[in-house]
Formats: structure tokens, sequence, C-alpha cells
């Protein structure tokens, strides 16, 4: 099946400081793929460029199309149809991310009438068919609120329907639940998922939240200071992770079940854009790391399992437990 | 929102008295109008007979009390230099004032809002720096500096306006002018930062991901967000109309309430000077008013939550 977006060599740069250096990713029809990493690695700036809403000052190259449609270098009329129409995005802070001074069911009207043309009463009736879709209780009653008046999870749904207003094939998801209690947060998730299976659209789900992902997601891709460093399907990823980072970040959230074993943190912080490692950019915070990853960057590969990997020494397939026990040892010394 | 208006009504006769009672007792205590009316050298049982007269020989107290009762029924008193009534000296005045001030308010809203909104809209550019430039010398040189440069060069070096005085229309230019100079540079740099501080809002980056135009969402949804700050300033503008042109009128010789207050209060003509102070905090403390009313129109976040 054809690509429903394909995303080439996207670069990034702020004020000369690359941020993003040559992303390549697709996206299917329906699928959900999750985008995992550390703040500042680049998950969110890619699809903020990818549809155009990073500021001027932001240097962009590589290309997006989505379709037929080439998105990079579009003039805005072409993305503004885009935007919200075949692309939806939401974002972290439900709360800040809707107008204050506008009335819930205006906003929502808003984004049907950019993108189906609805006035009116048709408008409002679709709104409140949105907004009972996403769960707010009492639609008809809450339509004339403003967003302060609901909930942060609320807000969120309400996000979600305007997201939705324009029947996208793809929603972007940019940490839709990291604002969020922890309770609201499987709901949104929940609903999310639901809402993909019953719409058939496609989701890009951001999030540093490893479990939000497995519950979403089909596929996962794992971005380490501005480039994919792991790609693959979930289960096989999350099974036998083999590069260092992917592991690290697995290693790094506490486990429900099983033994209590100390939690391993990722040694050290994210790189500063503006002064990136030579080599690979993981290698100083890696325990695997050898003389050829300090002068050489491993490139993205596609392995036999399906998955690629941008990792010179990765981890053996198979060999899970032997790791966690040499990893955890070299940490304790 | 009942409740929300009656508080702050009440707030505002509250700030009124207080104006009321400073300007009554400062007045008093730092000078006799005996003696700056009648001179120095007058025998002592003249000045007795004057203060016995204006009832300035009782007790600060009593003075005020009957002070008080006089406004709650009307009377605001008579000035010491022809015995006519302060409130009509001041009413006379009023018109030739706002003539200066009405134009310089609408000259700093027409120029300085969309001035400040360009210049937040093109952050950075030649032009955005070239307001800050112009906003900054507005507002940071003097109105009696920038009164007597105009004079310099319209009226002495071009002579295509008058220098001062009222009469035509021309009369009001240079004054109107020299008035709205620092507001509109003030409006600039205020307008501009409101918006910068909204266009950074997730909730912008969200109208754009909607697909809105860039043209709507700053209509839409920038400028609604903005106008809470901005009205705060516009508020404390037209708050100053009828004080707002004191010094400018000197420099001008325009007979407004401006001139009319420096005269009062240089011959302590008391009833005069209390009933522009008694206007001044009226026509503030009303434009406050009004000013916090919008705000709950315009963000309905400050609108205060109906009793549950």
């Amino acid at each position: 099946m054809a690509n429903l977006v394909e995303i080439r060599d996207l670069r990034v740069a702020f004020d000369g400081v690359p941020v993003l250096h040559g992303i390549d990713l697709d996206v299917r029809p329906g699928e959900a793929l999750g985008l995992v990493g550390e703040s500042g690695c680049g998950k969110s700036v890619t699809w903020l460029a990818a549809l155009g809403l990073l500021p001027s000052k932001a240097k962009v190259s590589g290309t997006v199309t989505l379709g037929e449609t080439d998105l990079s270098g579009a003039p805005q009329a072409k993305l503004e149809k885009v935007r919200g129409g075949r692309i939806a995005m939401i974002f972290q802070d439900p709360s800040s991310a809707l107008n204050p001074v506008l009335k819930v069911g205006r906003q929502l009207c808003e984004a049907l009438r950019l993108h189906r043309g609805l006035t009116g009463n048709d408008a409002r009736r679709e709104a409140l068919r949105l907004m009972d879709m996403v769960g707010i209780p009492d639609a008809r009653g809450r339509f004339s609120l403003y967003p302060h008046e609901f909930s942060g999870g609320q807000c969120q749904r309400l996000m979600i329907a305007m997201a939705l207003a324009g029947e996208p094939d793809l929603l972007i998801a940019d940490e839709p639940t990291t604002a969020l209690d922890a309770t609201i947060q499987a709901q949104i998730l929940d609903l999310l998922a639901r809402l993909r299976a019953e719409m058939n659209m496609a989701i890009v789900f951001i999030s540093h939240d490893l479990g939000a992902v497995a519950q979403v997601c089909e596929r996962v891709c794992v971005m380490y200071a501005g480039r994919i460093v792991e790609q693959g399907a979930v289960g096989l990823l999350f099974e036998r992770p083999r590069h260092p980072y992917t592991r690290g970040l697995f290693d790094a959230i506490p486990r429900l079940h099983g033994p209590r074993t100390p939690l391993v943190p990722i040694p050290g912080t994210v790189p500063d854009p503006r002064n990136l490692p030579k080599g690979c950019a993981f290698q100083p915070r890696c325990a695997h790391a050898r003389g050829f990853c300090q002068s050489e960057r491993p490139d993205l590969l596609a392995q036999k399992d399906g998955r690629k990997l941008a990792c010179a020494f990765p981890l053996p397939e198979g060999s899970e437990e032997v790791e966690r026990e040499v990893r955890r040892e070299g940490m304790l010394q | 929102m009942i409740r929300f208006v009656s508080l702050r009504l009440l707030r505002a006769l509250v700030t009124i008295l207080a104006v009321m009672t400073f300007a009554f007792v400062v007045l008093r205590m730092s000078g006799d109008p005996a003696e700056v009316l009648l001179g120095p050298d007058v025998p002592q049982n003249v000045i007795d007979a004057f203060r016995k007269q204006w009832g300035l020989d009782a007790p600060l107290w009593q003075q005020y009390l009957s002070y008080l009762g006089a406004i709650f029924s009307g009377d605001f008193g008579l000035s010491m230099r022809d015995r006519s009534p302060a409130i009509d000296l001041v009413m006379e005045r009023i018109p030739a004032t706002l003539q200066l001030t009405i134009p310089a308010l609408l000259l700093k809203l027409g120029i300085g809002i969309p001035a400040g909104i360009y210049a937040a809209l093109h952050r950075d550019s030649a032009l955005d720096r070239g307001v800050i430039f112009l906003a900054i010398l507005g507002f940071t040189i003097p109105s009696f500096v920038m009164g007597l440069v105009l004079v310099l060069i319209f009226a002495v070096t071009l002579g295509v306006l008058p220098s001062g005085g009222i009469g035509t229309w021309q009369h009001a230019i240079l004054p109107a002018i020299t008035i709205s100079i620092g507001g509109i540079g003030i409006l600039a740099r205020f307008s501009r930062s409101a918006m910068i501080e909204v266009l950074g809002q997730p909730y912008i980056r969200t109208a754009s991901a909607k697909g809105v135009k860039w043209r709507d969402v700053v209509r839409g949804h920038a400028l609604p967000n903005a106008a809470v700050p901005i009205v705060t300033i516009v508020g404390f503008m037209v708050g100053s109309l009828i004080a707002g042109a004191v010094v400018v009128e000197t420099i001008f010789s325009w007979p407004g309430i401006g001139r009319l207050l420096i005269v009062s209060v240089s011959n302590r003509d008391l009833a005069v000077v209390q009933c522009i102070l008694l206007l001044i905090a009226a026509v503030m403390v009303v434009s406050n008013l009004v000013v916090d009313l919008l705000y709950g129109w315009l963000d309905p976040r400050l609108r205060a939550q109906p009793a549950h």
C-alpha cells in the first residue's frame, strides 16, 4: 500500500544550529506510529516542520509528501488546506492550546467552516456531534462555555474533537497526555485508539511515555539528538531493543510485574545541539561505545528482522537478561 | 455580575473620597489663601475678616465636614478671586481642553496600536527596530521640549502653524501632536509586547494547525487576547483626558483646565483647585471602572464566577 506521508531527509536548523539531521519517515494509511525520545530530540519539530508551523527563523530542508501533494516549500494557501484538513494536530497542554477568549463551540465551528464548509446550524449540529463523540457530557449545554470552564482532560477531548472536524487522514498527537492525570491519560489513550479505528485515520503518537506508546502504536521510531536511531514494530523493539539508547529508555522505567529491580537511568544528559559529540551522538552516554563510535556515525540500516538500526555495536539479539545483568553490575561498580 | 459591578462601584467611590480628602487637607496645610490673595502688607484684621468670611477660621475637621456636606448637595463652592461658582469656571474650560486631548487620544490610538502590532508581526525586521526606536524617542522626550521643538520648526522656521493661543483648528494642531507623541510611543511599545506575548501562546499554534489563515489567526485569535493589556493603557489615557494637558496648555497658552489649575494653585483658590481635582479623580475613576468592565467582556476568565 502506498504511504500516506513520506518524509525524506528532513533537516531543520534554528539560527544556524541544526536540530534535525535528515529524518526519513513513512506513515502508512491508518497506522499508529510512535515517536519516542527525550525532550529536545526533535520529535515535535519533525511534524511542526512538515506542516510549516515552525517560526520563520527556522530553516527547513528536505521533502514531505502527502499522497500526491508535495508539502515542502508549498505556498501557505496549500498548507492551510492540509492543516486540520488532511493532517490535524493536537498538543501537549490542552488548557493553553485552546483560545481562552473564544467559546469552545466557536472554535469547533471555525474548523468545520474551514474544512467542511459548514456554517450556522449545520456547523453547530456537527460540532455537538463531535463533542458527543469525544465524550464531553452535556455537549449542548457546554457549547457556549469558555475553555477555562473545562478540565484539562476535557480540553484535550475538545482539541481532539476540533482535530476530527476536518476528517483528517492523519492525526499528530504531540504528547497529548503529558499534562494530564494518570487516570485521564488512560481515558484519552482509549479515546484515541477508538477514534482511530472508527475513522480509519492514521495516528502519529509523539511521547516519551513508552507505556502509552505500547498501548496505542504498532510501530515505533526512537529518536535521539535529531536522528532516528531505531525503528520497528512495537513488539520487536519493546521485547528485544538493540540500540543501547532504546534499551536505556526501557531500563529507566519501573516494572509492575516480576521481581523488584533497581532502575537504571541513562547516565549523562541530552547533548546540546550546538555542541554535538563527534561520531555517534549517543556515544558519551553509551556503555557499549568503542573507539569507532567516537569518530564515525553509524547509518540507519535495515536489519534482517525488519527493524532499522543506527548502531555499530548493537546489543546482541535474544540475550536480554544477560545484558541487563551486565549493565546493572557496570552501574554498581 | 451584579456583585462584580457593585464591588467596583464601591471601590470607585472610596477612591474619589480619598482624593477629595487628600486634596482638601494638603491644600489647607500648604499655604494660606488670605496671604496670597490679599498680599503681604495687609493688616491682621483684614486677614481675619477674610478668613471668617470664607470659613477658614473654623477647625479643619469642621471645614471638611461642611465641604463634604456642600459637595453632596451639589455646591462646589465659590472662587475666592471673583466669587463666581467654581464649578462654572471649571466647566467653561473643559471644551478647550477636550479640543486638544480628544484629537490627541485618537492620534495615540490610531498610530500607536497599529504601529505596535505591525512591529510585533514583523519582529526583528528593520521596520520593527525603527518602531521601537521612535517609540522610545517619543516617550522619553518631555512634552515641554517636544512642544518647543515643534513650535521652532512649524511656527518659527516654516511659519505654517500658529505658535500658541486658541482660535482656528490650526491652533490645535501643534499642541494636540505634542500631547499625543508620548502616548503613541507608550501604546506602540505596549501593543508590540502584548502581541508578541500572545503570538507565542500555544493557542496561536493550534489555530494555525487547524488551517486558519495567518491573517485570520492574527485578527480572530491573537488580537482579542492582546486587547486586554492594551485596554489597560488606553483606559489610563482616557482617564487623563482632563488632566493630561497641563504642561502643553501652558506652553501653547491654551485656555484649558490645565492653565486654570496652575493659576488656581498659585493663587490658593481653594474651591477651584478642589473642584478640578475632584473632576480629574472622577474621570480617572470612571475610566478605570469602564476598563474593569471591559476586562470582563474581553477575557471570560476574569469574570467573577456567579455564586453557586
